[in-house]
């Protein structure tokens, strides 16, 4: 049984869903893409990776809620209709991303701020959780049978444009801003928070204007609908032994392989290899602009050659090229690396500048900032800062900063005074030729360096071609794998069954990478190697896709369902 | 083929409580060797980690054993084996 549905139609179908997912992923990852700004806002500001690592947990929170969302909404798909649903978890999740652009800071109403980020956090995983299932399933029942692989890989592509929107937004705005501006308590981080009102209000619109899928339709006139949707996908064994096979030969790998190719790699490329914050993020758009037509080629070949083989190359080759591809994101950004540049590198130091601690008028911070600028144009940036405490307080300094002109001894760690010229906040001198002298009582012997490096073109270039490949993978596993769930599940428990997978295994398998990523390298931090081993993160992922890739290679089949209106 | 998907059953079976023991025994180790300060931060990372992966090895072991059975020699080619 096929529908006579016409292509003008099924382009209709396929952009009104499209652009409500997109919405929706573009939502979900802003989060992600502001986790260093959100741990520093939401977290008291001593908190270092503590704060960041809750951060993520945050936002794992976010993915972990997701198969309860598959559950709810997915069982109101079933009942009620995709049209429905799917404009339901639209609102919410476009009202809690509007509501998490709202709250204050820790600085302004202490705990309750990651408390209510949580909550909010919580509604856009359930949002998501009923979204997607919908949508691929909506489009699925209106695509001939020879071209469903086709027509839903559009549907796969909004995923990583939902990034590609997030990160692009993310960067506008803090260009226009500047650095300071967009990083403050209530700056420019949270417009694209409150956007998302605006984007969520116009899908609403396109999807209001869209007819429920005609499979349902004929299930509903028929009166075949669900009665229990949950009931019949999970208590009955032979629907739920096809949940747990979709889950483990063939979601989780997936889930593993899309967060790897797109999170982990920016993360890793941001915080361990310290790439600059604006070219991070433009390499990973690069890389996303060339690779998403990838998730259309490789839906249109699922029709051609099945399913299976697409989706276990794509996990195969992530866990053979990994390591090697991390390991030069690392080799390529060491300072060490650049023996033959260093040379002719042309090197700037700033002068010292030092401020007074508002709170304890005992704590001198001294700022240095040293910039490497090397021959093919790369220039790596470390602002080292000292902390010196003094035998008394220096009230007098802190209405606003002051400069460091003078150290009396040539040992910094046996200095005994130190001269200063007091300067307003805005750094204009008060008083040039006043002097202030002060003990010190000692200085710290640990100094913290901030290190941000601009690449070089060409390394730049490779670094782009490399994330490339990784979404490569992503496409390969990720374009026809919506098909995939479509045909192993009937219509009538199809949105139940199809999202509790999908959701566990991108969710929690694959939206866990970055933060048990970041756990495990902090396992392999010791008092000799207090650095860890920063590529032990990538065994997470290559430990899933394995054993994933193993089931679905002996278990599944790359037989195509061409018939999915039963 | 069957024959290896039912020997791999066992292997799930296996590997599902090993997963769960090996997170337990981490779990244990890293919260007793946290401290004070950062104590809670790990209790609540690993609390997440096991909520969460406890049940899903939970289901791993149910298709291992159904696996074991030979509950997938043969799949269902139409929606109708599903019933």
């Amino acid at each position: 049984m096929s529908l006579d549905i016409k292509p003008s139609k099924i382009s209709l179908v396929i952009g009104a869903s499209s652009v409500g997912t997109l919405i929706e992923w573009y939502d979900f990852y802003i989060f992600g893409m502001l986790a260093t700004i959100i741990s520093k806002q939401f977290f008291p500001s001593d908190a270092g990776t503590s704060a960041l690592l809750s951060t993520l947990a945050i936002f794992a929170a976010g993915f972990i809620v997701r198969p309860f969302g598959a559950l709810v909404f997915g069982r109101l798909g079933d009942l009620i209709g995709r049209k429905y649903t799917f404009l339901l978890t639209l609102v919410l999740m476009g009202g809690s991303t509007f509501a998490i652009g709202l709250v204050p800071g820790f600085a302004t109403i202490g705990w309750a701020a990651p408390i209510l980020v949580l909550i909010l956090r919580l509604v856009q995983g359930l949002a998501l959780g009923g979204e997607y299932g919908g949508a691929a399933t909506y489009v699925a029942e209106h695509a001939p049978a020879n071209r469903r692989g086709f027509w839903t890989s559009w549907i796969q592509t909004t995923a990583t444009l939902g990034l590609f929107l997030a990160l692009g937004v993310i960067i506008l705005i803090r260009s226009n801003q500047g650095v300071e501006a967009f990083s403050a308590e209530w700056g420019g981080w949270r417009y694209p928070f409150w956007m998302s009102i605006v984007l969520v209000g116009v899908s609403i619109v396109i999807r209001m204007k869209m007819s429920e899928s005609p499979m349902f339709t004929k299930l509903k006139s028929e009166g075949k609908t669900s009665t229990n949707p949950l009931k019949e996908s999970f208590g009955n064994k032979a629907n739920f032994k096809m949940v747990l096979l979709a889950l483990f030969g063939a979601v989780m790998g997936q889930g593993v392989i899309w967060y790897t190719g797109q999170f982990y790699a920016q993360s890793f490329i941001e915080t361990v290899c310290k790439v600059e914050f604006v070219q991070s993020r433009n390499l990973m758009l690069w890389a996303i602009l060339f690779a998403t037509p990838f998730f259309v080629v490789f839906g249109y070949l699922s029709d051609r050659i099945g399913r299976k083989w697409i989706m276990m190359f794509g996990m195969l080759a992530g866990i053979l090229t990994y390591r090697p591809i991390y390991q030069y994101f690392l080799d390529a950004t060491n300072a060490k690396n650049r023996t033959e540049k260093i040379d002719l590198a042309h090197t700037v130091v700033s002068e010292k500048v030092a401020s007074v601690d508002s709170k304890i008028a005992t704590k001198l911070y001294v700022v240095q900032k040293m910039d490497t600028a090397y021959t093919d144009g790369a220039v790596f940036s470390y602002t080292k800062t000292d902390t010196i405490n003094l035998t008394h307080r220096m009230d007098e300094a802190s209405a606003g900063s002051i400069q460091y002109t003078q150290v009396n001894a040539k040992d910094a760690t046996k200095l005994d005074t130190i001269q200063v010229k007091l300067k307003s906040a805005k750094g204009a001198i008060l008083d040039a030729t006043k002097t202030v002298q002060v003990r010190i009582a000692s200085v710290s012997q640990k100094s913290n360096v901030l290190v941000e490096k601009t690449l070089d073109k060409t390394t730049y270039w490779n670094l782009i071609w490399l994330v490339f490949i990784q979404i490569l993978y992503v496409t390969m596993v990720y374009g026809p794998i919506a098909a995939f769930l479509v045909e192993l599940f009937p219509t009538k428990i199809r949105y139940t069954s199809m999202s509790l997978p999908y959701h566990i295994g991108n969710g929690v398998f694959g939206g866990l990478v970055p933060f048990l990523g970041t756990l495990i390298v902090e396992f392999t931090k010791t008092a000799d190697n207090p650095s860890g081993d920063p590529l032990a993160g990538l065994w997470y992922p290559i430990g899933v896709a394995s054993i994933c890739l193993f089931i679905g290679v002996i278990y599944l089949t790359n037989r195509v369902d061409k018939e999915v209106m039963d | 083929m069957n024959t290896i998907k039912k020997i791999l059953g066992l292997v799930w079976m296996f590997l599902a409580p090993a997963i769960i023991w090996f997170l337990a025994s981490q779990a244990i180790q890293k919260i007793t060797a946290a401290n004070s300060l950062t104590k809670s931060n790990v209790t609540l990372q690993w609390g997440i980690i096991l909520t969460i992966f406890t049940p899903i090895c939970i289901g791993f072991f149910i298709f291992g054993y159904y696996a074991f059975k030979g509950e997938y020699d043969q799949l269902p080619a139409s929606s109708k084996d599903l019933e």
